[in-house]
């Protein structure tokens, strides 16, 4: 089989023929640098197939950047049988400055002169006949995204590959051409492959090259002091770059036609012009930041919204259509739902309505086999799948963003604040995606040209708090404010999201300072010309994110959500614990109770405005309602004091018959499971933090759920929830007095009734004895450890050296840290003083440490 | 006139004389077609002044004021 390299400048449209070559799904994007590895297809219309590798995007054979290594290695050390060079030809000028370097190279090369339809859109045209005379290679008109001439090119560069070729340098005219021939000479006697290309680095003085080849420096230096030229001395790089771009002008000024000289094109008013009209907008002095901000502020709303711009209010019960299934989905009491709210409504509508249905198919196999399948591997996935829909929306939107070629002007535009912190302004759209999800942001730092931003840039990604996270703040904040009666719950939100960019900021200068030093890098970038994103294109990029997501969903993320089931779920005797919703037991028992049991039903029906039987003698109330309303009269008798009515006995006797329903099936062991148990080994190393050993004997309760975050952080409020029912369970049993066992019964409903966690969270607070800086720093623990399962996977694929295990411990290290000077601040306020002094010395040390320690690049 | 391309009005064209700074920067910027004899215009300041945005080689280029400061400009001014 022949390999043909796809090598050429970024934004020139490689990665769009490589698409319509191998009908693949890489990702396409209008921004310098998107392919960062190399990429594989097969073209099979050939009589034999072509395996055809898309290079990172390059515009020189200079290796200073990652992408350029890559490019260079390959078409140097690989042997392609073919190099085609893509060109795009509406800036000629820069991009033959790849290609006068790849024809000194001993490897067939085939130029394919792209988006030939934009120039000929724009009233011009290229003689591709005395532009293969110049290059002295074969050169073909395509249009890649039209998919236009693309086998044509495919012939040429077969017929080429079949055919050697001898590498010559358009440096033939110039005085140095005796020297590269000397070297080239040198280079042969020591039988280096592509001889004339190492000459021409030689003769730059190419740091590689230098390095590689000490023994032959000497005959440029003998060159050099006999050397002069009149603009650039014996600079020898200068005058080899100069000399290029000279060729090129010279030889290719009429090569392109058009109604304007090309001297002039500068200035002309060609297809320039529209872009112009657009950056005039987006990027003005004063305009620019508000609209970018807008613009924003726009993606999340439409992605995450529950109350889309603000039209809450023209929602009313009486409103059009008001069914089941648009009620919830659609829009709810608050307001209509955004895009995102509603895909992903509509999909764990579907997942719900799967694991209803798999359920009763499995209900009369062992309960550990449900267990296993529904609790286990289907909650499991779905939980994950359930984030996909937004996911996938945040991808289309920042996809837009780049393949319009918006993104490389947010870098433009952001550049100067992130120049601060040691980071380019390349590093501000994946931090910013941070809020929505971690994993599209964490593979959107591809975009960063060096390895040691990129690391820092991914590293602190999850401190800003994604979406997932966002239950853990408002259950939280909502258990402290009802609970301990202070603050106000969405002054605590707000703050905890500071909190994460505070610290993103911190490691970020602590690591630019210490583990990820560096200069900042240089930021010298190409603003592609604005252009219609093309629908095609953003699906394949859609369903590549999909197949990738859905494949981790099914490997990695399975994996590690059966191992926490099975945690979860046995003892350590593996005894299986069974799962139950108590308050379905709980409306259940009383259900049976108030129809069956006729002075149960006397006293129901002695309640008048209960309404608790319609006339044929139904019963139309839940155990919710009644408890409402017991609540309610109770209140009426006397305020704090407790006193039998005529509701007491039945909820007496439902209590009773729930005690006897979970000593049956020992619904309450959740405390026993094997989870518990590590969770209660663990306590001690939570002291710090407040949630460790000094709360009370279900302080084990705050470990565990962190851990279950780790499959979805959504988890944590939903493992609370559980928990602290089961702990509200041991209450119930240690109930004495009527009062108690009401109270204990009310408690454990009223967890399992609120959506949002709060009640959960209350429970927990009155049970463990937590303070709020106890509290807060859990959230911030939460906000800052080891994110999910999925975004660790894609952590460890994104991080330039593919290794996680120093990002993990980064992780844990700073979640411990920070939580525990947020609760030792918080209840020892003396305790400042400490951290002060430790971060003054820290700061001092990393100070003097890097003054003695300079940066060599 | 020499004067520096960090020191460029908006609008302000000329032609480059010298590309100073080494190594690295300034290997990619005459990978970028910033080499003498090309001619820069200078299209637009970032909001917050920095970087800046030139026409060169008939394509848009971006580069921060601590790059331009290294590129000797000819304003063909007296």
């Amino acid at each position: 089989m022949l390999n043909f390299a796809l090598a050429g400048n970024p934004n020139s449209g490689k990665t769009t023929l490589f698409n319509a070559l191998t009908g693949s799904t890489a990702h396409v994007g209008n921004w310098p640098g998107v392919t960062v590895d190399k990429k594989e297809g097969v073209y099979k219309k050939l009589d034999e197939n072509v395996n055809i590798i898309d290079l990172p995007g390059i515009y020189s054979l200079s290796p200073y950047t990652p992408e350029e290594v890559i490019s260079r290695n390959y078409i140097l050390d690989e042997n392609p049988d073919c190099i085609i060079n893509i060109v795009d030809a509406t800036n000629l000028e820069r991009n033959l400055y790849l290609t006068t370097q790849l024809l000194e190279i001993d490897v067939p090369v085939v130029v394919a002169l792209n988006m030939i339809d934009v120039v000929e859109k724009n009233n011009e045209s290229i003689d591709a006949k005395t532009l293969e005379m110049k290059l002295g290679v074969p050169v073909v008109s395509i249009s890649a995204l039209k998919e236009n001439n693309v086998d044509e090119l495919m012939k040429k560069g077969y017929e080429a590959a079949k055919s050697k070729r001898k590498a010559h340098t358009i440096l033939e005219d110039t005085n140095l051409f005796h020297l590269v021939n000397d070297c080239r000479i040198a280079f042969e006697a020591i039988k280096v492959n592509n001889p004339l290309f190492h000459a021409v680095k030689l003769v730059e003085l190419d740091e590689l090259e230098t390095k590689d080849h000490p023994e032959l420096v000497h005959i440029v230096e003998e060159f050099k002091s006999t050397f002069k030229d009149e603009v650039f001395g014996s600079d020898f790089e200068a005058i080899v770059a100069d000399s290029r771009y000279k060729f090129i002008s010279k030889e290719f000024a009429n090569v392109k036609k058009t109604t304007v000289a090309d001297e002039e094109k500068v200035n002309s008013v060609d297809s320039y012009s529209k872009s112009d009209k657009i950056d005039k907008v987006l990027t003005n002095k004063w305009a620019g930041i508000p609209i970018f901000l807008v613009i924003l502020f726009l993606i999340f709303h439409l992605t995450f919204s529950e109350n889309i711009f603000w039209l809450g209010k023209l929602i009313n019960s009486d409103s059009f259509a008001n069914s089941e299934f648009f009620a919830g989905t659609i829009w709810h009491e608050g307001g209509i739902n955004s895009p995102g709210v509603i895909l992903q409504s509509l999909l764990i509508g579907a997942t719900d309505f799967l694991s209803s249905v798999v359920a009763s198919w499995l209900s009369s196999s062992a309960s550990w086999v449900s267990g296993l399948i529904v609790d286990g591997i289907l909650a499991g996935i779905f939980a994950v799948l359930s984030f996909l829909p937004q996911i996938l929306l945040l991808f289309l939107f920042f996809s837009i963003l780049e393949d319009s070629g918006y993104m490389a002007r947010i870098a433009f535009i952001m550049d100067r604040i992130f120049r601060r912190f040691g980071l380019s302004g390349r590093a501000f759209m994946p931090m910013i995606m941070g809020f929505g999800c971690s994993i599209p942001a964490m593979i959107n730092t591809r975009t960063l040209a060096d390895d040691k931003e990129r690391t820092a840039t991914i590293r602190v990604i999850p401190f800003f708090s994604c979406g997932a996270k966002l239950p853990i703040l408002t259950a939280i904040a909502g258990g402290i404010v009802t609970y301990f009666g202070v603050g106000n719950a969405d002054v605590i939100t707000y703050s905890m999201y500071l909190l994460g960019v505070t610290i993103a900021v911190v490691s970020v200068l602590l690591m630019r300072n210490t583990s990820m030093r560096g200069k900042v890098p240089p930021f010298i970038m190409e603003l592609p010309q604005y252009r219609m994103p093309g629908f095609k294109p953003l699906m394949l990029h859609l369903w590549d994110k999909l197949k990738h997501f859905i494949k981790k969903a099914f490997t990695i993320i399975l994996a590690s959500t059966i191992v926490i089931w099975f945690l979860q779920s046995f003892t350590a005797n593996l005894r299986y614990i069974e799962q139950a919703d108590p308050n379905e037991i709980a409306d259940t028992e009383f259900e049976d109770l108030a129809t069956e049991n006729e002075t149960y039903k006397n006293a129901l029906l002695s309640e008048e405005d209960l309404e608790a039987f319609d006339d044929s003698g139904e019963l139309q109330v839940s155990f919710s309602d009644v408890m409402t309303y017991y609540d309610e009269i109770e209140d009426e008798i006397e305020q704090g004091a407790f006193k039998e009515n005529v509701l007491t006995p039945v909820l007496l006797a439902s209590y009773d018959s729930y005690v006897e329903e979970i000593n049956d099936k020992d619904y309450k062991d959740q405390n026993d499971s094997i989870l518990a148990h590590f969770g209660t080994a663990l306590t001690p190393f939570f002291t710090p933090m407040g949630f460790g050993s000094q709360l009370s004997e279900s302080g084990w309760i705050f470990p565990v759920s962190a851990a279950t975050g780790l499959i979805a952080k959504e988890n944590v409020i939903a493992t609370f929830q559980v928990l602290s029912q089961a702990s509200s369970k041991v209450e119930i049993e240690e109930a004495n007095t009527d009062e108690e066992k009401i109270n204990a019964y009310i408690t454990l409903y009223n967890i399992g009734l609120d959506e949002d966690g709060v009640n959960a969270a209350q429970a927990t607070i009155s049970s463990t004895g937590v303070n709020i800086a106890g509290l807060i720093a859990f959230i911030a623990f939460n906000m800052l450890t080891i994110p999910c399962f999925a975004a660790v996977a894609t952590a460890k694929a994104e991080l330039p050296d593919k290794k996680i295990g120093k990002t993990l411990v980064f992780w844990l290290l700073t979640s411990y840290v920070v939580s525990s000077m947020v609760y030792l601040i918080g209840t020892y306020v003396w305790t400042i003083a400490i951290f002060a002094s430790l971060l003054a010395a820290a700061i001092t040390f990393i100070v003097i440490y890097n003054k003695n320690h300079p940066v060599y690049e | 006139m020499i004067i520096l391309l960090k020191d460029f009005k908006i609008g302000q064209e000329g032609v480059i004389v010298a590309v100073g700074g080494e190594g690295r920067v300034r290997r990619r910027l005459f990978d970028m077609g910033v080499t003498p004899g090309a001619k820069v215009i200078l299209k637009k300041k970032a909001p917050l002044g920095d970087p800046i945005e030139v026409t060169i080689r008939g394509y848009e280029l971006t580069l921060r004021k601590d790059e331009a400061e290294l590129i000797s400009m000819d304003t063909k001014e007296d």
